[in-house]
């Protein structure tokens, strides 16, 4: 398939097909993130990431209307007024929902997977109800379109760059708060012992909430820098939660560096496969793989080490 | 409006038929023909024992409301509202009202197949009017046939069906691909094709006959891809990759709902004009009701194959145009599967006029060869195969999220669900 075409132009779809991979890498990771912390750190299976991520979508779409119509001028910077915004807000319904419904069920795992299920279709309605059933469009200021001509063939998307930049900066704001902060500490001491958590003084509950609440509110952020590249509609979270929960499976729950690597791993192959193979023949590949590699590695390509 | 008809159902027969001949005299001063109920009897009209009454008929109408599919049905259950509303303002049908009983498929074809059973074996409803995805008609159908119930189908689709009990008032494959083809093969010199589309049934049967007919009846031209991505996909860099490696003259987009925003946003990101020479971007699957969710200036300059659009400058269309937004609001836009759900009612009263009866059969029976000189997208007919009878045209996308129309074919293209040299 390559004997039509010229070195320089091979090098170039090679390198514009490796950003490509990069692109869906960092896309992964962003999708991932919140989930690795919820369903990683606390066992709580999220049904609703998908729809947090939404609301933090709508939250942009707004601000991009807030500012067109009241303040032009500050129209190509509204972009990081509203991720922030967005993380407020996925974050405050996050704290909301673990209160009112999550925490009854820390000693039912398995419940949280109905439970928010239920919940991500009650908030796909409400969705439905305040915005209408069609997608409705964000406007993305100019810079942040278009593409960065480096050579006469290879051109990269401007808004790849910046996904991938967010995704760097939030893994590394992550990494910090889980392994560097005092907040951190006492999660990872909850995961790995509830009851002698609290028997030390740790206050698992409020730590519990705002462990929730920090996954939704990455959600957000994600759900924000998706309005670049995705749709914006009630049901559009759908099209992310199998994905995220391939990512975070695959790279082993409880691992933040699992995720990171699964996610890479996933989403090279997938890249590369569909560039040789047609778009649905790699997803199915790409599935039939993780499937293998869990079949013989049932915890994930990461697993802490637990004495059992 | 049921208020009173409920009233009309408690008082006595001389108050009713007063009140028919009331309405059917006001009816009068609207339409030439002056088709009151009373010179219609209702055991005459309806011997099949359907939902009719001396001065009301029921329909149904079937779509979701909810779930993945409400963003596309709405448009259509708006337009058929509005049509209903058109027709009971001039008088209604054999003198009679039309009342719909709305049922909600909810995006899930069991449901459709059960409301459709409702709406034909409780409700009795005369017709229906319905369904968006092909999925979903193919649930209904067997209900359909099996009850006797007649269904207007507005959505384009891929063809190889034709039911007694269905009118399908969207175009067949053929009528909407074959000659956006051949437009852009001879305006715009295209020699090379892309063929791209969602995973399911309607883009594959698309594709093939875009294909079937690239290699066999355009000369010198060919596909030089063909891919597919599942429905829900939202990573298109791969397959951005791919085209500009082969260089296609033309892209052929059949991706449909949430990947479609997704495909556009990612092909302007990526640097791909399509307001230049080429590549052209031609696509079946972009009406104006999918470009609010895309943006405008993301698929500014692509064209689109449709019977359809809002811009059509025809003084049916100007007048179905403000009524339709004086009803849903200044902000709606109209697609063209939106038009063909408009047709629905239209069709079916004119077919039952004909046949002066709402018995199916009698309806099935007279509607090849109705015509409709009304229609916003001009004149259309049915067919003896059901489909009707459309002009096909290509519009070019505009940032404000308009077509401008640039094309249409001068005489109109004849339905052809199962096209020979296709399979």
């Amino acid at each position: 398939m390559f004997a039509d075409y010229s070195m320089a132009e091979l090098g170039a779809i090679f390198a514009m097909q490796g950003f490509a991979g990069l692109i869906l890498f960092s896309v992964f990771v962003l999708m991932a993130l919140g989930l690795a912390i919820i369903f990683g750190q606390m066992g709580v299976i999220n049904m609703a990431h998908g729809e947090f991520m939404i609301l933090g979508a709508y939250v942009t779409y707004l601000m991009s209307n807030l500012f067109a119509d009241y303040m032009p001028a500050l129209f190509s910077i509204y972009f990081f007024v509203a991720m922030i915004l967005a993380f407020i807000a996925s974050g405050l319904l996050g704290l909301f929902v673990e209160w009112a419904m999550i925490r009854h069920l820390y000693k039912r795992p398995l419940d949280t997977l109905l439970a928010t299920w239920g919940l991500s279709l009650i908030l796909q309605q409400t969705y439905r109800s305040v915005f209408g059933a069609r997608e409705v469009g964000v406007s993305i200021p100019d810079w942040m379109m278009g593409s960065l001509p480096l050579t006469d063939l290879i051109e990269v998307p401007i808004n790849g760059i910046f996904v991938m930049v967010l995704a760097v900066g939030i893994s590394l704001a992550v990494y910090i708060m889980m392994f560097r902060s005092r907040w951190g500490k006492q999660v990872r001491a909850i995961n790995q012992n509830r009851v002698m958590a609290g028997a030390v003084g740790i206050n698992t509950e409020w730590t519990d909430r705002l462990t929730f609440g920090i996954g939704c509110g990455v959600a957000g952020v994600a759900g924000s820098a998706f309005t670049m590249i995705g749709s914006t509609g009630p049901t559009a979270g759908q099209l992310y939660i199998v994905d995220t929960f391939l990512v975070v499976v695959f790279g082993g729950a409880g691992s933040l560096l699992g995720t990171i690597a699964s996610a890479f791993s996933i989403s090279q192959a997938q890249s590369i496969m569909e560039f040789f193979l047609s778009g649905s023949m790699a997803k199915v590949l790409t599935l039939l793989v993780v499937v293998g590699i869990l079949m013989i590695r049932p915890q994930g390509l990461f697993s802490l080490k637990l004495r059992k | 409006m049921s208020d009173d008809i409920s009233d009309n159902k408690t008082n006595g027969v001389s108050r009713r038929a007063v009140l028919a001949g009331g309405t059917a005299l006001t009816a009068s001063l609207f339409m030439p023909k002056g088709l009151r109920a009373a010179d219609f009897p209702t055991a005459e009209v309806n011997t099949t024992g359907l939902a009719v009454t001396d001065d009301t008929v029921t329909i149904g109408i079937l779509h979701s409301i909810t779930g993945t599919m409400a963003i596309s049905e709405t448009g259509s259950v708006q337009a058929e509202k509005l049509a209903i509303e058109q027709i009971n303002a001039q008088g209604g049908i054999l003198g009679r009202k039309i009342e719909y009983i709305q049922e909600d498929g909810a995006s899930d074809w069991p449901t459709f197949a059960e409301k459709a059973r409702k709406l034909l074996v409780n409700d009795k409803v005369a017709s229906v009017m319905g369904c968006w995805t092909s999925a979903s008609r193919k649930a209904v159908l067997p209900v359909f046939e099996q009850h006797n119930g007649f269904l207007y189908y507005p959505t384009f689709y891929e063809g190889l069906e034709e039911s007694p009990n269905v009118i399908y008032t969207g175009q067949e494959a053929t009528q909407q691909i074959i000659a956006g083809l051949d437009w852009v093969n001879q305006t715009k010199g295209a020699k090379t094709f892309y063929l791209l589309g969602s995973d399911y049934i309607w883009p594959r049967t698309s594709n093939k006959i875009a294909r079937k007919h690239i290699e066999n009846f355009m000369d010198g031209c060919k596909v030089v891809g063909e891919e597919y991505y599942p429905l829900g996909h939202t990573q298109f860099n791969s397959v951005i990759n791919k085209i500009r490696l082969r260089k296609p003259d033309v892209i052929y987009a059949i991706v449909v709902g949430g990947s479609n925003v997704a495909f556009y946003k990612q092909l302007k990101a990526a640097g791909i004009d399509m307001t230049k020479e080429k590549p052209i971007l031609l696509t079946i699957s972009v009406t104006e009701d999918e470009i609010r969710g895309i943006g405008g200036e993301n698929i500014d300059g692509a064209y689109a194959c449709m019977k359809y659009f809002q811009s059509l400058e025809n003084e049916n269309n100007l007048a179905f145009v403000s009524a339709f937004k004086e009803m849903w609001g200044d902000d709606m836009v109209i697609g063209d599967v939106t038009q063909a759900a408009y047709l629905g009612p239209w069709l079916w009263k004119a077919a039952v006029e004909k046949a002066g009866s709402f018995d199916v059969d009698k309806v099935r029976e007279a509607s090849p060869g109705i015509e409709l000189t009304s229609a916003p997208e001009g004149y259309v007919k049915v067919h003896e195969n059901h489909h009707l009878w459309s002009k096909t045209r290509v519009g070019r996308a505009q940032a404000d999220g308009q077509y401008e129309v640039v094309f249409e074919t001068a005489d109109l293209v004849e339905p052809d669900p199962f096209p020979e040299g296709y399979q």
